[in-house]
């Protein structure tokens, strides 16, 4: 994670980097593989006011009252997004209909220059028919980014539409309050997701 | 590096019914490609491409190239982990040594097919040439699986 501390352009500080925090006494014991502990100390989560894929407006208001599952992507990562977009929708379906219905999955763009909201319909749908897709200007991507301490950056300089981004990759299990009450690494499995699912929802 | 003419690899494909059902190794010039597959993605946007390529020669070789004509570009990368932040990064080209294999999967070596032109649906054949240092051309059709597959359906999930 180190190296991280001296990539350009970022607030750092704010950087979610559970790795560097995350003390075995924090860990609840019923987390899962692959879940992580909360940040002590430090706010996660909050208002957001974005964009969906109907290009509705969206805030954090209108996840409120079901659980939702929330992850920061791009449609232009052929590799990561997918993987994890994927995680999060064979959990909602281990779930079966009438716990997964209580769930609600999200993707937020942090590309938000080619993720319009037609192109963000176009690609939800690939995975899951109940998958909200966010996206909006420079700004208000980068204000929810930072709620949720997410690190983003463009990797490679663009020629056109050809470039890169980096991006942390963690789901988010948010509350029908809007709190965070669960945090997933990379490569958490659905299976797992989903027990994880089954212990917080009641 | 010679320009050996392409060498069109039969193909025999059982009428299938239009479901994306596994190739048998694609060969050619002692490169042989299996399982290649590629994952649904829109128009306009990028796909990524998997396969296990293996050199059967007792030379080494390398894949320097790919290109489609479903993709404005193919590129080859690697993505690469940094604690919880994933990053995708171009290479030059992917080593193949000799009697050796390589293996292109989710979270690690992939292709990258940049700028589709339609979209990649699931179940369909989506037709690639990759480029070796030495075996020269391989063509190859990627079976499109989900938009978020682990692997080729029907076979053991690659490792995540
Ligand atoms: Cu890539």
């Amino acid at each position: 994670m180190h190296r991280n501390l001296s990539a350009p352009g970022l607030a750092l500080a704010l950087f979610l980097a559970p790795a560097a925090y995350a003390q075995p006494t924090d860990r609840p014991p019923a987390a899962v593989p692959g879940e992580t502990a909360l940040p002590q100390g430090v706010a996660l989560g909050g208002a957001f006011s974005l964009t969906d894929q109907a290009g509705r407006a969206a805030t954090d208001r209108d996840l409120r009252g079901r659980w939702a599952l929330l992850y920061f992507g791009y449609t232009f990562c052929p590799d990561v997004c997918p993987t994890e977009l994927q995680t999060m929708a064979a959990a909602l379906d281990a779930l079966g209909p009438e716990l997964g219905e209580r769930v609600r999955p999200v993707f937020v763009s942090i590309d938000p220059e080619r993720d319009t909201p037609e192109r963000l319909a176009d690609y939800v749908a690939l995975f899951h028919p109940r998958l909200i897709g966010l996206t909006g200007s420079a700004a208000h991507v980068a204000q929810a980014a930072r709620a949720y301490r997410v690190y983003y950056a463009r990797a490679r300089p663009g020629d056109g539409d050809g470039y890169l981004m980096d991006h942390s990759s963690f789901i988010y299990l948010l509350d029908p309050d809007g709190a965070v009450r669960g945090l997933f690494r990379p490569g958490t499995t659905a299976e797992d997701l989903a027990a994880a699912l089954r212990r917080r929802l009641p | 590096m010679p320009a050996p003419a392409l060498r069109r690899l039969a193909l025999t494909l059982a009428a299938t019914g239009g479901l994306a059902l596994p190739l048998a190794a694609q060969e050619a010039g002692g490169i042989a490609v299996e399982q290649p597959w590629a994952r649904a993605a829109v128009q306009g946007g990028v796909g990524g491409a998997f396969m296990r390529i293996e050199n059967r020669g007792a030379a080494a070789d390398r894949l320097v190239s790919a290109s489609s004509p479903v993709a404005r570009t193919v590129e080859l990368h690697a993505t690469v982990r940094d604690g919880d932040v994933m990053r995708m990064r171009p290479v030059q080209a992917i080593d193949l040594p000799a009697h050796g294999a390589v293996q292109l999967q989710p979270g690690g070596l992939h292709m990258m097919l940049i700028g589709l032109n339609r979209p990649l649906s699931q179940g369909e054949r989506v037709p690639v040439t990759l480029t070796f240092e030495h075996a020269g051309s391989v063509a190859v059709e990627l079976a499109v699986q989900g938009a978020g597959a682990g692997g080729m359906a029907g076979h053991s999930a690659m490792p995540r």
